[in-house]
């Protein structure tokens, strides 16, 4: 099976219209969503509506903290720009389509994989993974071989054998990348909606189970477009100049 | 971790089991077959699986990990490759062939022999890591020849692949290689440079040509530091028949700086197949070891020389191109060499470790096949190379950056593309030829060399002045 995992679409309409399409180009079975849906980006209920529709059709969703604030409107702990985004999406939003996000479980076990949006020992306390230390404690919260996560927009994959400290490995974009061995692997997905390495194309990853094989993948995609809506909604600058800079 | 214990006519994973061929510290060889594969084929298991010997199941994974990603004739082919947590192995084929390490005891060998296949293992090297992959390894037992003569590297398992994660990296705090071949910075534990490998090779050339290992056999960590600011003795000192050139060509690839080396085994393989272009510094002429001061002054400054380690994201060949200007110099206008001279420089100045080959082809007449070995012949041999270097002069180039090669041939596109597939040529920049009709009668050199190059090509044109 070919699942495609796409995370912290954070509202970007042309972001995720991209991912999808070059995700269809390359085949997939199923599509699975690391959660933030919305925040930042001016098209939270187009994205909303979608996930909807991929999700009758058998994806899976997980929350994550934007789309938790954004459905109940709790702007605490986020700064400015962040809460400015939070209250506007709120208002945008129907009753549906809150439900629909506060209805997305934290996480999903399925098979010998783990889908979570932030550091999984603890869900709820959304720490981010950034280095081998936060790796390590998602990594030893629970059995699963491999863990697929967001939520620091930056693409990272981890591997730990029992006895040692993980390893980081950053990955190439288009490069099959073998799940092998007697270890585990944590999946940090990039940003299809908001890159934060430097790079501005959008972020997802494919994983074959047949080969045990993961890609990860650059889209680039309209970006002028997404950061028009931007300003035309009238969100902070700063939520679409990062855009073009991937930061 | 074995989980169950191979045993002669069980079946794994369609794989009938067959004799055990070979056990070895890391693995045992058992033959194997399945119906659909006609090709003798072997299963290679790791052997001892405690769950202790961490360097034997990291290693196993690495094989199975970079094995599977590789092909050509100078890597085993795969057919399989084992659930690591059920059983683990890899199915490969057979190689029919023998390792060189039989040779080391007839060593020293004469000076052709080892130089035939050096240029082989050179080119197979190349080939390796193209495909993004550093032996790491590299010995006498590593490198098979096939019944063909083709080379073909075995046992991955210190390897590293330059896309995938790098398991052994952060697994070990030892030097990982073996303790006569390893490269100065395995020693230092970098483990992200191509360049290793040709160390690796310049300690088999030297064994083979000498009968000597150049830094003995050291049995611990110390012992290899040694390497990192002692020089070997001169192959030259033990056998004075190896030409200088080969020195000059063995004692580069053991240099303790890896800048110092070869970029590419791809330029390595250009030296050996041009032994007249190899450039002779002290290196080649040299008839003993360095002095106990230069040696005392290397051993305390030793970490200032060894140069920045490679970034394991760069692919070396694309920083050490191997250029070829082809020019013809009867017919090209003025204008149109200095064209390519000015792309020439181009190319140069951007890829700092790029190398420039100048070639002419002296076209052959088909009736007269003697023509070059007659006086007049010799003398248009050598007008030609003049002209060829009277043309290189501007670019102000140093001769180990810059060679001139005439090849004569009764068809130029045939002569250069030839030249291209045995040299690893990466790029070829030539002039675009006029429309007059003796170039229609003969056809264009340039839209042939265009259509079937195996590397990317440049063809240079000057404008037309309009006549009015």
């Amino acid at each position: 099976m070919r699942i495609a995992f796409l995370s912290d679409i954070h509202g970007n309409r042309e972001a995720l219209e991209a991912c999808l399409s070059h995700a269809a180009r390359q085949g997939y079975d199923k599509l699975v969503f690391l959660g933030d849906l919305v925040g930042y980006g001016a098209d939270p209920v187009y994205v909303v509506d979608t996930l909807a529709d991929l999700v009758s059709k058998g994806a899976q969703s997980i929350l994550g903290n934007h789309d938790a604030a954004a459905a109940a409107g709790l702007i605490e702990g986020m700064n400015d720009y962040a809460s400015a985004s939070i209250e506007w999406t709120h208002q945008e939003l129907d009753q549906a389509q809150k439900d629909l996000l506060l209805g997305m479980p934290l996480s999903i076990e399925d098979e010998d994989r783990l889908y979570v949006h932030a550091e999984a020992s603890s869900p709820r306390s959304w720490a981010y993974i950034t280095d081998p230390a936060s790796a390590e404690r998602s990594l030893r919260s629970h059995a699963a071989r491999l863990t697929f996560c967001g939520h620091v927009h930056k693409q990272q994959l981890y591997h730990m054998t029992p006895q040692k400290p993980p390893v980081l490995f950053i990955p190439q974009s288009a490069i099959p990348v073998p799940l092998i061995g007697n270890r585990k692997w944590l999946a940090v997905q990039g940003s299809v909606g908001q890159p934060r390495d430097q790079n501005p194309a959008a972020a997802y990853s494919l994983l074959d189970t047949q080969r045990n094989e993961l890609t990860y993948f650059r889209v680039p995609y309209d970006i002028e477009a997404s950061a028009a809506k931007i300003h035309a909604a009238g969100l902070p600058n700063i939520l679409a100049a990062r855009l073009f800079i991937g930061r | 971790m074995t989980k169950q214990a191979l045993e002669t006519s069980s079946t794994i994973d369609g794989f009938l089991i067959g004799e055990k061929l070979h056990v070895g510290g890391m693995a045992s060889l058992w033959s194997v077959t399945r119906s659909d594969i006609d090709s003798p084929i072997v299963m290679k298991v790791p052997t001892i699986m405690d769950g202790e010997d961490a360097e034997v199941i990291v290693g196993f994974e690495m094989e199975m990990m970079i094995l599977p990603r590789l092909s050509g004739p100078h890597v085993p082919r795969v057919y399989g490759v084992g659930d690591y947590a059920s059983q683990p192995y890899i199915v490969m084929e057979y190689i029919d062939g023998q390792s060189l390490f039989p040779l080391l005891e007839q060593s020293p060998l004469p000076a052709e022999q080892v130089i035939t296949l050096a240029t082989k293992i050179a080119n197979a090297l190349h080939e390796l890591h193209r495909q993004n992959v550093i032996h790491f390894d590299l010995k006498p037992s590593n490198i098979m020849q096939r019944a063909n003569g083709d080379i073909t590297f075995i046992d991955f398992g210190l390897s590293r692949h330059l896309q995938l994660p790098d398991l052994l990296e952060e697994e070990f705090h030892i030097p990982m290689g073996t303790g006569p071949y390893i490269s100065p910075e395995q020693v230092l534990q970098n483990r992200s440079d191509n360049r290793s490998d040709l160390f690796s090779l310049g300690v088999i050339l030297y064994h083979l040509s000498t009968g000597q290992r150049p830094f003995g056999f050291p049995q611990n960590a110390n012992g290899l530091r040694h390497r990192l600011w002692r020089d070997p003795i001169p192959p030259r000192q033990h056998q004075r028949n190896i030409p200088v050139w080969f020195q000059e060509v063995i004692l580069r690839c053991l240099e303790p700086d890896p800048d110092k080396r070869y970029p590419t085994a791809a330029q390595l393989a250009f030296d050996l197949q041009n032994p007249g272009e190899v450039k002779i510094t002290e290196r080649g002429e040299k008839i003993k070891a360095d002095g106990f001061f230069s040696v005392l002054k290397r051993r305390m400054g030793f970490a200032a020389t060894i140069g920045t380690p490679r970034q394991p994201d760069q692919s070396p060949w694309l920083n050490a191109p191997i250029v070829v200007v082809a020019l013809d110099l009867s017919d090209d206008s003025e204008a149109l060499q200095q064209a390519l001279r000015m792309h020439a420089a181009n190319v140069l100045a951007r890829i700092p470790d790029a190398r420039l080959a100048c070639v002419n082809v002296l076209r052959q007449n088909r009736l007269t096949m003697t023509y070059a070995l007659d006086e007049e012949g010799r003398n248009l041999h050598v007008q030609r190379l003049v002209e060829l270097k009277e043309w290189a002069r501007p670019l102000g180039l140093s001769r180990d950056k810059m060679t001139f090669h005439v090849l004569e041939h009764v068809d130029p596109a045939a002569a250069l593309l030839e030249y291209t597939r045995s040299n690893h040529v990466d790029h070829i920049l030539l002039g675009a030829q006029g429309t007059g009709a003796l170039r229609r009668l003969m056809g264009s050199v340039s839209s042939q060399i265009v259509a079937e190059a195996p590397c990317t090509v440049t063809v240079v044109r000057v404008p037309e002045t309009k006549a009015d």
